[in-house]
């Protein structure tokens, strides 16, 4: 874009071509402050769990570490304590595993079964259908916190992982189905017309027509869920039991549940195992990201 | 033999709208049949109710004889082209023209022997491998026809197919789009707001209007003899004159600024309506001289606008206090603001009633 707009304004005016040079240096000045200004944290979490607990006790917060160990990292894998148990954060992270992916794949695969009836094959009231599941996504978490655990207790789930599954698959249909509707609402309805006379159905031309059409908002879809149940804290404090707690709250009870001595090392290596696989969906990922939040008309 | 297509009483509402109001067409085998009509009039959803994309309210649909009304359109034997195209954007070319077959299980081998046949008919050999993104309007439009022509139905349904292509592809497409009607004798029905589109193509034409069918004729009919005001002004362009005139006796009186009004003497006349409406094409008024006959009548006309396009020259004179437009050779003498002889050729006129717009003669 840069070397479009240079190029579209010729050498001919060179003062004005130092000034844009000028303002684009102190652009990229701006650019660098903030960007250490948010890594700032990242850089004390990485440096801190680094350290033994004497060099942070006697150092500076901000300084590198002198002898680097992995003790920490270690000790909050598999050995810091969470209340009474001392396994780390490991069997926390492998539920959260458990719960995140297929809770994730469930809703993006009902939201865009969702989405393609919403905005392909409409029908008699889907518009108010469609408001509905929108209202759904702006009920706060508190309000559903009671009802929901009487739900979990009726249907014999409570307190297990496949409860949260539910619990998230039913939190996440009403964004995954926006995100769906808003991006086959462009598609041409032709297309569907054409499949029909052709002789293809409705999961026929689901799968042969949208769903290879479908990767932009797929990736959306993906990274939305997965940040949001991921990180969730508050489904996972309130409906799981010693066993099946999620990562986030393995995360709280590590940090919260120390006698004695801060172990800020250990807190800071727990914080980034646990923040490390949204991390990682977001690099993987996150170019798509934009791309699909952006993706205009399909041209056909 | 039974009609390819029949529609009988087919209506059609959404809600307490009525989009189509007892329709009743048919057509014979090898038929080329145009539903023309400004945008709103219900074309459009009559071919999908053809197609069975909407279901209708009331009526039937007999395709080759067989009641198609409630079948699906996957059953209806028939193939559709869109304005659009609807190409499948992430599949190739040669994807795109047998998805329908693999959808209905048709063997590889005789996918492969159509698909060879239709793109060497339609020349896209070139192409077969790549995605619709990267084709050009003209291209596109020959995979959707080729879609549609793999099928090898009982009849094809187009959906203004040409209105997303530039003036000239247009042209061409059109007189493809007839050579192979005359080459593979196929029934078509063909939707368009396009007059010229339906008259250089149809054998058959409708002329549609707020979801009520005006009239149904040959091209050369629905031309020449117009059932009503609406149907004289929507086809042809320029557009029929319609000329205020009054009947008088075996004459009609037309008005004209700075004279008496001009007199014509037309036995078709008598019996009719005072005021009527005469309907008269641009290319049945010539210079006098320039056309013989026993029905031509010359009148002296005050010319306001004068209009050279190359092959005609258009005049515009003030006749009943309407613009009258004449089609005249390109030596003309005619010059804005001077007096010129036209020759109206009575044999052609049309008349029609002021209030209902129906055809009087």
């Amino acid at each position: 874009m840069t070397d479009l707009a240079a190029s579209a304004t010729p050498a001919a005016r060179p003062r004005r071509g130092a000034g844009r040079i000028a303002l684009r240096w102190g652009l990229y000045l701006l650019l660098c402050l903030f960007a250490l200004y948010y890594l700032l944290p990242l850089f004390v979490m990485v440096t801190t769990s680094l350290k033994s607990l004497d060099e942070i006790r006697s150092g500076s917060l901000v300084a590198l570490p002198r002898d680097i160990t992995f003790e920490a990292w270690r000790t909050a894998w598999s050995g810091a304590c969470t209340g009474i148990q001392c396994e780390g954060l490991r069997p926390y992270f492998w539920n959260s595993v458990l719960l995140a992916v297929p809770a994730v794949l469930i809703s993006t695969v009902v939201g865009a079964l969702n989405g393609y009836v919403v905005a392909q094959w409409r029908f008699r009231g889907a518009n108010i259908i469609f408001s509905l599941m929108l209202f759904g996504c702006f009920i706060p978490f508190q309000v559903v916190l009671l009802p929901m655990a009487r739900l979990l207790g009726l249907m014999g789930i409570a307190g297990t992982i496949p409860g949260l599954i539910f619990v998230h698959v039913i939190y996440g249909i009403g964004f995954t189905t926006l995100f769906f509707r808003n991006y086959y609402v462009t598609i041409p309805s032709e297309l569907v017309k054409a499949a029909k006379v052709d002789g293809a159905g409705f999961f026929r031309i689901f799968f042969a027509i949208f769903m290879p059409l479908s990767l932009p908002i797929l990736v959306v879809s993906v990274i939305w869920q997965f940040t949001q149940i991921w990180n969730d804290f508050l489904f996972g404090v309130s409906f799981s039991s010693a066993g099946t707690q999620p990562v986030t709250v393995a995360l709280n009870n590590i940090v919260n549940s120390t006698t004695g001595v801060k172990a800020y090392n250990v807190d800071m290596a727990a914080a980034i195992i646990a923040a490390l696989p949204t991390l990682l969906v977001y690099i993987v990922a996150g170019k798509y990201f934009i791309r699909g939040l952006t993706a205009g008309s399909v041209k056909g | 033999m039974a009609p390819i297509l029949e529609i009988s009483k087919l209506r059609k509402s959404y809600g307490s709208t009525e989009i189509l109001k007892d329709i009743n067409v048919s057509i014979d085998k090898g038929d080329f049949l145009v539903l023309v009509g400004p945008s709103g009039c219900g074309k459009s959803t009559l071919l999908n109710c053809i197609a069975g994309l909407e279901p209708i309210t009331g009526g039937s649909i007999l395709i080759d004889g067989q009641d198609m009304t409630h079948v699906s359109p996957k059953d209806r034997n028939i193939a559709m082209v869109f304005q659009s195209y609807a190409l499948y954007p992430t599949m190739s070319v040669a994807k795109n023209i047998t998805f329908g077959m693999k959808v209905r299980g048709v063997d590889q081998a005789t996918q492969d022997r159509k698909l060879r046949e239709v793109a060497q008919q339609l020349q896209i050999e070139a192409y077969l491998n790549r995605r619709p993104g990267q084709l050009s309007g003209g291209q596109r439009q020959r995979v959707a026809m080729g879609r549609a022509l793999v099928r090898d139905p009982k009849l094809f349904l187009f959906d203004e197919p040409l209105s997303n292509l530039d003036a000239k592809l247009r042209v061409e497409m059109r007189s493809e789009i007839k050579k192979l009607h005359h080459r593979l004798g196929a029934s078509i029905v063909y939707v368009t707001h396009d007059q010229i589109e339906a008259m250089t193509l149809a054998t058959k034409i409708v002329v549609m209007k707020g979801g009520v069918i005006q009239q149904i004729g040959t091209p050369q009919e629905i031309y020449n003899r117009p059932a009503n005001l609406f149907v004289a002004d929507f086809m042809g362009s320029p557009a029929m004159n319609l000329i205020p005139a009054r009947v008088r006796g075996t004459q009609v009186e037309i008005d004209r600024p700075g004279a008496a009004p001009i007199l014509l003497s037309d036995p078709k006349v008598a019996g009719l309506p005072e005021n009527v409406i005469l309907g008269l094409r641009p290319e049945d008024i010539a210079e006098a001289g320039y056309r013989a006959g026993s029905d031509v009548q010359q009148a002296a006309c005050q010319i306001d606008l004068v209009e050279p396009a190359g092959a005609d020259t258009y005049v515009v004179s003030t006749l009943g206090g309407k613009a009258v437009t004449a089609r005249l050779h390109t030596e003309t003498r005619a010059a804005p603001g001077e007096s010129l002889d036209l020759a109206f050729d009575l044999g052609k006129v049309s008349y029609f009633e002021p209030d209902s717009g129906r055809r009087l003669n």
